[in-house]
């Protein structure tokens, strides 16, 4: 009766961090099983998951869970609940997570929770609102609880577990095989690590200048195996892409290290990295609203503080 | 084409937001209740596809009375006509009780299109579109930065981690909205004396079916069971850079063992 299922985030094959830090928070609340939804779950995969903690793996393989929209992994994974009876399902609060979590909620007669940073071994989720400043531990009242989580909010730690594979019949219904994926169009990425599962992201804002500004950034972000991130004002410029938008409209990030650089610090940028856990700025003006989140602030030119940090992050590598 | 958008009055964005200490629900009164950012681009978009295809826009919001001002609000930037679903018993209701409410106010009504903001500012769950579409068993089409309606195709580019899918299906459909779809317009002062005259249609839950013990905050399927203020971080340090910014920015990020 202690299973915790643990929705997999995969991509090209390949189990996402987040999924690994689900594992590391399920088996402090239970026996963590794995749900594979979707082609692609090899040996290796699995042995990620055994490695991390998955006592069980479900495997749902079939085309249908990665060509149509959201309802099909719905379906499978509100089947999975009611054949299993777990205690409690996690998932990563990604856009596709938090929507799987909502409709299998109403199919399940369940409560759900979204965008927890931490929960307990009662099921007490706690969660961050209204821009970070404040926060709430709820709990599920009805059904089995449906949680998804930041990701970053637990560190994933190894204990290795069999990660047996137990594979699902599929049979998605015609009515969720409605909204059809016709294709995927990846803008490139270079390298980096995903902007929401980073560990440490350095972002650039409007004082960045120009598209050729964040040159600056980039080379702070690899010399820290970063991701970069970027404020709307930059992104709406044309500065950096779209996709790297850090805020309310944008990604929500929670890293162990923010550093912004150039941004004032508006209320929706703030929506989405005020949990960050450690916050570094650098800005000019010394009024900005971001230095009220700072652990660590310089009020300076970012083109000189930038690079000097870069070099000097460098040296004490070397 | 006859389009449905949901929209919702959530507090001013800028205003500070605070939960009620009695029963934990957010204090609406203490701030100044605006139509939910997302949503004025979810309004923008179905006034296009009316304005590029004909037919009709209804907006349709859940709220206390005053969130009569949101709908106001749609109906002045071009929006037809209005549904606000009011009723006392709908107070602390979670999104399950929301989206059950928006799927009866919905269903029945020959709508081609229901469209969505992709999040409210307040819950910024970004889960209702997905169980409106649940509840009334139709495609979701969410997370849209591109919409198209093609006879009864829709298609649309739902915004990914990496870029988007291009991703279709046939109306009737959900739809939700990001806001680099389009640029919202302002109401005009004839907009804003027209729309005192569009209709509202005000529904309780009664009107919708529903049982008082179904919604609100008794009937949530999750509770708050506490919340507090996040205690005030540590002031940091701030220095102003003499030359060696970067350096303590160095010194600091060791010690933090980041490096
Ligand atoms: C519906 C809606 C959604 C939004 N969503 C988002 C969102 O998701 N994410 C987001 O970021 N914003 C969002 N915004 C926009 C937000 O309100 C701000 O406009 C935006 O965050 C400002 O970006 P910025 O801080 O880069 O620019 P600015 O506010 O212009 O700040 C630039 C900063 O750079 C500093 N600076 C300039 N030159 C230098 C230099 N050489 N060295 C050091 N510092 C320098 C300046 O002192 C200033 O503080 C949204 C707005 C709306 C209405
Ligand atoms: N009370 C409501 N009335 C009408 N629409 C709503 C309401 N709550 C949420 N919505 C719609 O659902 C979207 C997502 O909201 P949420 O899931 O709360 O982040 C919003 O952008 C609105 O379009």
């Amino acid at each position: 009766m202690s299973e915790i299922l643990v929705l997999v985030e995969h991509s090209d094959g390949s189990v996402k961090k987040v999924t690994l830090e689900l594992l590391t928070l399920a088996r402090s609340l239970g026996t963590p099983s794995a749900v594979w939804l979707g082609t692609g779950a090899d040996a290796a995969a699995l042995a990620t998951l055994g490695e991390y903690g998955a006592e069980k793996v479900y495997v749902a393989d079939s085309a249908d869970l990665d060509d149509y929209l959201i309802a099909p992994k719905a379906e499978v994974l509100a089947s999975l609940i009611a054949s299993t009876s777990p205690k409690a399902v996690l998932l990563a609060s990604t856009a596709d997570g938090k929507e799987i979590a909502g409709r299998v909620a109403i199919k399940a007669d369940s409560g759900v929770i979204t965008d927890a940073v931490g929960v307990d071994a009662d099921l007490t989720a706690t969660q961050s609102v209204f821009g970070g400043s404040t926060i709430v531990k709820s709990k599920v009242s009805r059904g089995t609880p449906i949680i998804t989580v930041r990701p970053n909010s637990t560190a994933p730690e190894a204990a290795p577990a069999s990660g047996a594979r137990s594979d699902v019949a599929v049979s998605v219904s015609d009515a969720a095989k409605s909204a059809r994926v016709t294709g995927r169009t990846v803008a490139q990425r270079g390298g980096r690590p995903d902007l929401a599962e980073a560990a440490i992201v350095v972002s650039g804002g409007r004082g960045v200048g120009g598209a050729e500004g964040f040159g600056v950034v980039e080379a702070l972000a690899d010399t820290l195996g970063a991701a970069v991130g970027a404020s709307r004002a930059a992104t709406d410029a044309g500065w950096y892409p779209h996709q790297f938008q850090v805020g309310q409209t944008g990604k929500t990030v929670s890293p162990q290290l923010y550093i912004a650089n150039g941004i004032s610090g508006a209320i929706q940028h703030r929506a989405g990295m005020q949990t960050s856990k450690t916050i570094v700025v650098v800005n000019k003006d010394p009024e900005a609203p971001i230095f009220e989140l700072a652990d660590f602030g310089v009020v300076g030119d970012l083109f000189t503080v930038v690079p000097q940090l870069t070099d000097e992050i460098g040296k004490r590598k070397a | 084409m006859k389009i449905a958008v949901c929209v919702k009055q959530v507090p001013d964005t800028w205003a500070e937001k605070r939960l009620k200490p009695e029963d934990s629900t957010l204090d609406r009164e203490s701030a100044e209740g605006v139509l939910n950012e997302l949503d004025e681009y979810a309004v923008e978009e179905a006034l296009r596809l009316v304005e590029a295809q004909g037919g009709e826009v209804v907006v349709v919001s859940m709220g206390p009375e005053r969130a009569g001002e949101t709908v106001r609000k749609a109906l002045s930037m071009g929006a037809d006509a209005g549904i606000h679903i009011v009723d006392d018993a709908l107070h602390g209701s979670d999104a399950i009780a929301t989206s059950a409410a928006l799927a009866k106010a919905l269903d029945g009504r020959g709508f081609d299109l229901i469209v969505f903001g992709s999040e409210s500012t307040d819950a910024r769950m970004s889960v209702v579109p997905a169980m409106v579409a649940e509840r009334l068993g139709l495609p979701q089409l969410t997370f849209a930065q591109k919409v198209e309606v093609d006879g009864s195709t829709v298609r649309i580019e739902r915004q990914t981690e990496y870029g988007f899918d291009s991703v279709e299906a046939s109306a009737p459909a959900v739809v939700s909205v990001v806001e680099k779809i389009n640029e919202p317009r302002y109401p005009s002062f004839k907009g804003i004396m027209a729309a005192k005259k569009k209709p509202v249609e005000t529904l309780s839950i009664a009107d919708l079916g529903l049982e008082p013990a179904g919604v609100g905050l008794g009937a949530a399927w999750s509770n708050v069971a506490e919340f507090a203020a996040r205690p005030p971080k540590a002031a940091g340090t701030v220095v102003a850079d003499d030359g060696q910014g970067g350096v303590k920015i160095a010194e600091f990020l060791s010690q933090q063992k980041f490096i």
